[in-house]
């Protein structure tokens, strides 16, 4: 870590920083400004990095050891009591062995906690399925009151966390393990909670992203331009729920044709909230979704199960190209589909 | 705070009128939780009126004691409770059970008013009740948590994860009492899932075990003040309870975990109580 000059996540040197490690030393600074934040986690103080915090305000900080289910019990009492925890674990134990304190402690009472949930999607691909989370978007976006957030990279982590802060109600931001690659050089791009952001302007055809699959699409673009002479949008659509039903609807409209990339099964994630926007609107559009498969991951580095499921630039711009191919109705009459 | 004659006189005045409640909220409910409502029913009264620091007028007041319900099932007993201290009309829990009331079963506590802590599932109310009393640690506040279990509730495993950290924590700022009535849906708790050591599991958990009579509001309170001392470190008051305690045919009965009344069994209902309070 580079010494902490200026007050922008930037000197974090988020570029060498896991989203992780970027998520705690924020927490840090966030727990300067505000008593009201305590830290939470099961035995994963190191593993979360939500230990940095710990370091810092011991006592705010409080490890209930290997014990999810206690862990979220516990934060949401202390939500109760008016405080505002940040709780962090890996987002299978989050979502799956604390499911339902999740959903009936902090979503049925509406509390304020935040959940990080680190090695999210196969991110943990070297640990096998017992380790990765493929299904926990599915879970969270389908808990009423709960946000749903998959930052792009370390950058757009430390705007989520700063702005869950402020968010009323229980959040879910969940980020990977490794050293994925960073997107945004700066924090300035106007990251707002339920917003998609712009990555690339586009007509013939919209790529909407959530987490890594961000950068590896805003390269796509890049090489389908210069390659096919294609036009395409990029979105970054990291907040899964409230979904930005405009900037879909946009891309409906202007260039009819869409595909989701996410690091999560396609059943119920980012793709499936798409769809239901797509659906519900009426009017045609050439649409796919790609993401993890209906079967438990491969094991492997994450980079190769990337391009294994085509959540690579290769696969991106593969992808593209086969739907640029479908015969698909181009005018923009819409009276005669809807 | 020991408790006088009078003040005893007065507390089983209000568990007799509240016993009358809970068979009147049953009827209108068409069905309820009353074996198990009327267990913990002592344990409430001497709460809402004698220990908790709580204010009906200002239910958010933040620095009065909270109470967490992990038997959340028991509703019919709790509600009428929170009428009777004040926070809501006792003529609203007509609608206990109907389309779009506040009152269902189980409590929700962004409806109905008293409740701190929606509870139902059950093993999540431990976890929570912890999560109360750090976050009071934390905030150096002087207000306690009080914590109420179903005994067959303590077959889940979340308990025993809450009840680690109680003690790990050093929690003395927490009241946790069980409800040890000796049943559950399917039967006796022995038979369904043995709990027994029952006390020697708590203590070897780290608490100080108190065992009482769930019913004799002197004995409750000796053990709360006991909790509450800090002296002993966290604290478990093993409330010996009645399923269906007050009502003779319900009493120690497990068919009465959940059940309807009609009018006939109302009637002897109250006239059981009646004669358990002497006023037959």
């Amino acid at each position: 870590m580079s010494e902490v000059t200026g007050t922008t996540w930037t000197v974090y040197d988020a570029n060498s920083m896991t989203q992780a490690e970027v998520y705690g030393h924020v927490l840090c600074d966030i727990g300067e400004e505000r008593d009201d934040v305590v830290g939470l986690t099961a035995d994963l103080a190191k593993s979360t990095k939500i230990g940095l915090f710990g370091e810092k305000f011991p006592e705010r900080f409080f490890n209930v050891g290997i014990a999810e289910q206690n862990l979220f019990g516990v934060a949401s009492g202390m939500a109760l009591s008016g405080l505002t925890p940040f709780v962090s674990t890996m987002a299978a134990f989050a979502s799956m062995r604390a499911c339902e304190q999740v959903r009936t402690d902090i979503c049925y009472q509406n509390l304020n906690c935040k959940i990080i949930a680190t090695h999210g999607g196969i991110s943990f691909g070297t640990a096998g399925s017992t380790h990765n989370a493929q299904e926990d978007v599915a879970i969270m976006r389908s808990f009423p009151n709960m946000t749903v957030i998959i930052p792009a990279d370390g950058i757009e982590t430390a705007n989520a966390v700063r702005a869950c802060v402020d968010w009323d109600g229980p959040v879910y931001i969940r980020v990977g393990r490794g050293f994925e690659p960073t997107w945004y050089d700066s924090e300035e791009y106007g990251f707002q909670i339920g917003k998609a952001v712009t990555v690339s302007e586009g007509t013939d055809i919209t790529l909407i992203c959530c987490g890594v699959t961000v950068l590896q699409a805003a390269e796509a673009a890049k090489a389908l331009k210069a390659e096919d002479g294609l036009s395409v949008r990029v979105l970054n659509l990291h907040t899964i729920k409230p979904l930005d039903e405009e900037a879909v609807l946009r891309a409906v409209q202007e260039t009819r044709r869409i595909i989701t990339f996410e690091e999560h099964t396609v059943h119920g994630g980012l793709g499936s909230a798409v769809a239901d926007v797509i659906a519900a609107s009426g009017k045609g559009c050439a649409f796919e979704k790609v993401g993890l498969p209906d079967a438990f991951s491969l094991v492997g580095y994450p980079e190769d199960l990337y391009a294994h499921y085509k959540l690579d630039t290769n696969g991106i711009i593969e992808k593209v190209r086969e739907v640029m191919g479908r015969d698909f109705e181009e005018d923009e009459d819409w009276e005669d589909e809807v | 705070m020991a408790l006088t004659d009078a003040e005893i006189r007065e507390l089983e005045e209000q568990a007799w009128q509240l016993r009358h409640d809970i068979i009147n909220v049953t009827v209108w409910a068409g069905g309820a939780h009353i074996g198990g409502g009327l267990s913990m029913l002592d344990i409430l009264v001497l709460l809402y009126f004698k220990y908790l620091n709580i204010d009906s007028s200002h239910p958010e007041m933040a620095d009065r004691d909270r109470v967490v319900v992990s038997k959340g099932h028991g509703g019919v007993g709790f509600a009428p409770v929170l009428a009777r201290r004040g926070y809501f009309d006792f003529e609203s829990l007509k609608t206990f059970n109907q389309f779009g009331s506040p009152f269902g079963m189980h409590l929700d506590a962004a409806k109905v008013t008293g409740v701190d802590a929606s509870t139902g599932s059950l093993g999540h109310g431990l976890p929570m009740a912890v999560g109360l009393a750090l976050g009071a640690r934390a905030q150096k506040k002087a207000w306690k948590t009080y914590c109420i279990l179903g005994d067959g509730e303590c077959n889940e495993g979340a308990v025993w994860e809450a009840a680690m950290s109680a003690s790990h924590f050093g929690l003395t700022n927490l009241v946790t009492i069980v409800d040890r009535n000796g049943y559950m849906i399917d039967g006796a708790t022995e038979e369904v899932m043995a709990l027994e050591p029952f006390s020697d599991k708590w203590r070897a958990f780290g608490f100080h075990v108190l065992e009482v009579d769930g019913h004799d509001f002197a004995a409750l309170a000796g053990a709360i003040d006991t909790s509450l001392s800090g002296d002993k470190g966290p604290c478990v008051i093993m409330a010996h309870t009645k399923k269906g305690r007050g009502i003779d045919y319900m009493e120690g009965n497990v068919k009465w975990h959940y059940g309807s009344i009609d009018s006939t069994l109302a009637e002897k209902a109250r006239a059981s109580v009646d004669r358990m309070y002497g006023k037959a």
